[in-house]
């Protein structure tokens, strides 16, 4: 294809975006408009409560968790990887958590123990992936079974109350008028686009999922960063554990169930390309807050969770499509 | 009798006419050559013959008869079959299955997996590699043998023009010769070749006619295969183009400074007791033929392969073998031999590329500085004259000679001591050729100590200061250039072993 790419330097301004930055621009519009297109839906369905500030911050507490696990998740798919256990391991995170010797130590041992189990986790998928090479899908499959059946052991299958006040108040609080879920949510989204935009880290990533044959001859340490970006999913899943445990104020081995395909789909519809190397976690934000919103409509109209899994297939689908054509059009000549 | 004319033909991407005004003609049994610097259209116009691209104005005969080519598969029905440069053969699968991939024989539906079989079995026959069985997977086969597939499959749908698209590219010399057999016997069948290469000599040994592209134009056509070199140069960079190597003027050899020393370097089944030391300023050149163990060395040196013995040093100091890491910090950089799967991030911008082995120079506390790294790749594309140099392209955009450039960017802005350099001017056109010899010398001047395996002897011997001729993963020379030739180094190459290394240097003097 070099052959059509050598354009006149004089015709390409040089204060003009790059291509592929206007290419994602666009995406992220699109997917921008959809997003106002589902409220303009959920306000006219209902008027009376769909933009009332209660209704959006019941969406953004719902969505805070599983916009956490999508976080970690684009990093891994960007890395050119998958990550199956994440639902496992806010389960065991959470289960580990509540149990009552972990809430006898109190709130900061509890949230600690959350952080570590799921950096734990993260990283035991990471070494037997980057030093034990076994292929993502296999590994965190792995994870995701032995994470759920040590979770079902540690509760016995039971639900624990959290009876640890300090924790509940702080997460289940406000501040500034703001629930706390919601801050953790725009800080580690802060937090995951700084990292993945702005440091030596995040252009690894980039480069590991891309292309790793090149990225490892241009001396960058492929395996050791591979273990560290599933440690970076695991300790999302432990700071997502924390807010459902918050939210429910209980932990159980049924928590996070289908957070897995939950966070792929949201980083897919989001832009990231699934074999690695593209991506954007402004998309993977958009992506969790039209499912979040398309979920609210559903609950809100007392429509049946079965029609909304039909209309989440349906918008997965249709987003990949339509980002594929807008693309293509504009990236014709590449 | 004419096979095949095209007129006129257009083809216009958003913001690109990649062809203005093409004229080609090829004729029954003739090797029609195309010439034409990176850029310049070829690759359009395969695409535009294979059904690949619609071109948007132009007309087409073929056979006589007005011909449109909506589809790949409308063009094979034709005959028109075409070669790519990165064979699109499927490498899980057998020999059989690929030549036979889309057009399987079938009875009842079910495919007749033996007849396919046996018919592939003659086409191997015919194309002079019996050997290669039916059944093989064709991912385990040589670069050569998946290019008689390729070409197997050109035969298959009893092709009357075959297009190729450098096929000597990845091929050792008598397997190129081999090549240049089944083409003269295609020819004589009365088959038409379409024959791209950058390789002139090539041209004069099997072409019939030349046709040259420049900037999406025919500029010329149809002129005879021994047309002199300087006139086809200046046809395809419309500028006179120093084609021979620069001359130094004095040698830039720090003999006081020995920068890369390789002591006893060895791995099983590839080469052995390897031993070799360049100085500064100094450019040694490794010939020898495809499956040598060239690519092997420089991979074993720079730590992306583990050595099962030896060592390998920089300033004196022993760099921990087997570990890409490590190399890096000692201050070697490869440019690898693919330079598109193991060299370069496509997806990425150029700046991205340059600076991605330099990352901590480029960031404080693991936060990038961006405008440092943006400045600091232009300066680099610009002292390496890489057009258009904005940093903030993809790299995917470019041209396979400003491509290599990007790569060899990265390590300048690394700053190395050792340069390793895996063919570094593969399918690169004659002008960005010239400028990449400039850059290699310029490095040698800095200091830096530069390792160059090539494939052409000539540019071998054109670029370096010592010469170290391989042979079955061994060392069978290690001799200054100015006393080779390239007949002479040839002969060291193609010898077999009962050619001892005195012998050698008779024939030399």
């Amino acid at each position: 294809m070099s052959d059509v790419t050598v354009l006149d330097p004089k015709s390409a301004p040089p204060q003009e975006r790059p291509k592929h930055r206007r290419n994602l621009d666009l995406r992220l519009t699109g997917l921008l408009g959809v997003l106002v297109v589902l409220c303009i839906v959920g306000y006219a369905t209902r008027p009376d409560s769909f933009l009332t500030e209660a209704n959006i911050s019941t969406m953004l507490r719902l969505a805070a968790a599983i916009g956490v696990v999508s976080v970690g998740m684009t990093f891994v798919i960007i890395s050119g990887g998958i990550d199956l256990s994440v639902g496992s391991i806010v389960a065991l995170a959470g289960v580990w958590m509540t149990t009552v010797a972990t809430q006898s130590y109190g709130p900061v041992v509890m949230v600690l123990c959350a952080l570590l189990v799921g950096l734990g986790c993260g990283l035991v998928n990471g070494l037997l992936i980057s030093y034990g090479k076994v292929v993502p899908f296999i590994a965190t499959l792995a994870m995701y079974a032995s994470a759920k059946g040590l979770a079902e052991r540690l509760s016995g299958r039971r639900t624990q109350v959290v009876t640890e006040t300090g924790f509940t108040t702080f997460f289940r609080g406000d501040i500034l008028g703001i629930p706390v879920l919601i801050w953790m949510l725009a800080a580690v989204f802060a937090v995951g686009w700084v990292v993945l935009n702005r440091t030596t880290f995040g252009r690894r990533t980039f480069a590991v999922g891309g292309n790793a044959e090149a990225a490892r001859l241009a001396g960058i340490d492929v395996r050791r960063h591979t273990a560290l970006v599933y440690g970076i999913a695991g300790l999302c899943c432990g700071i997502a554990a924390l807010m459902v445990v918050a939210r429910t104020t209980s932990g159980a081995s049924t928590n996070g169930m289908f957070y897995e395909l939950d966070a792929i789909a949201a980083v897919v519809i989001g832009g990231t390309l699934l074999s690695g190397g593209r991506g954007s976690l402004i998309g993977t934000l958009i992506g969790v807050l039209i499912f979040t919103v398309v979920g609210n409509i559903f609950t809100q109209n007392n429509l049946d969770t079965d029609i909304q899994n039909i209309a989440k297939g349906v918008i997965i689908v249709a987003a990949v499509l339509l980002q594929r054509t807008t693309t293509r059009r504009r990236a014709h000549a590449t | 009798m004419t096979l095949l004319t095209m007129t006129g033909i257009g083809k216009t991407f958003p913001g690109v006419r990649a062809l203005d005004q093409v004229d080609l003609e090829v004729a029954e049994g003739e090797v029609h050559c195309l010439l034409g610097q990176n850029g310049a259209g070829k690759s359009t116009l395969i695409k535009v013959l294979s059904g690949a691209h619609q071109p948007d104005d132009g007309e087409i005969t073929w056979r006589g008869d007005k011909a449109t080519l909506p589809s790949p598969v409308a063009a094979l029905r034709l005959g028109i079959a075409t070669m790519y440069q990165e064979l699109d053969l499927v490498p899980d699968i057998s020999v059989a299955e690929n030549v036979f991939l889309g057009h399987e024989p079938t009875r009842f539906g079910f495919t007749r997996r033996k007849a396919a079989r046996n018919h592939t079995r003659t086409l191997m026959a015919r194309l002079g590699h019996p050997e290669i069985s039916p059944d093989r997977e064709v991912g385990r086969l040589s670069a050569a043998g998946q290019q008689l597939v390729s070409m197997a499959r050109a035969l298959a749908h009893d092709a009357r023009l075959i297009v190729m698209d450098e096929p000597t590219a990845a091929l050792a010399a008598d397997e190129v010769d081999n090549l240049f057999r089944i083409v003269g016997e295609l020819t004589k069948d009365g088959v038409a070749v379409l024959y791209i290469s950058h390789r002139l000599e090539e041209i004069r040994r099997i072409g019939t006619r030349v046709t040259v592209l420049k900037d999406g134009r025919t500029v010329a056509a149809n002129l005879p295969a021994h047309t002199p070199t300087d006139l086809l140069v200046d046809l395809m960079s419309g500028r006179k183009v120093d084609t021979v190597f620069p001359h130094r003027e004095t040698s830039t050899v720090d003999t006081t400074r020995e920068v890369l020393t390789v002591t006893g370097l060895t791995r099983k089944g590839e080469f052995s007791d390897i031993g070799f030391h360049v100085h500064a300023g100094e450019v040694l050149g490794i010939a020898g033929l495809v499956g040598a163990g060239r690519s092997e060395i420089l991979e074993t040196v720079f730590g992306a392969r583990k050595p099962d013995a030896g060592h390998v040093a920089v300033d004196g100091k022993p760099v921990k073998p087997g570990s890409v890491v490590a190399a890096v910090k000692a201050g070697i950089g490869l440019a690898p031999e693919e330079r598109k799967a193991q060299g370069l991030l496509l997806d990425l911008s150029v700046a991205h590329n340059v600076t991605l082995s330099s990352l901590p120079a480029y960031s404080r506390a693991g936060f990038m500085d961006r405008a440092r790294e943006l400045k600091d790749s232009k300066a680099t594309l610009e002292r390496l004259d890489l057009r258009p140099a904005d940093p903030r392209r993809l790299v995917a955009e470019f041209s396979g000679g400003n491509q290599q450039k990007a790569v060899v960017a990265r390590w300048l802005v690394r700053g190395c001591k050792v340069l390793l350099l895996d063919e570094p001017t593969r399918g690169v056109d004659v002008g960005a050729r010239a400028e990449l010899y400039r850059v290699i010398h310029e490095l040698a001047a800095a200091g830096v100590a530069v390792v160059l395996v090539s494939s052409e002897v000539a540019e071998v011997l054109g670029l370096a200061d010592r010469v170290l001729v391989l042979r079955d993963g061994e060392v069978v020379a290690d001799r200054r250039a100015d006393e080779l030739t390239e007949s002479a180094v040839l002969d060291i190459v193609m010898a077999g072993s009962a050619i001892t290394e005195g012998a050698a240097t008779e024939e030399v003097q």
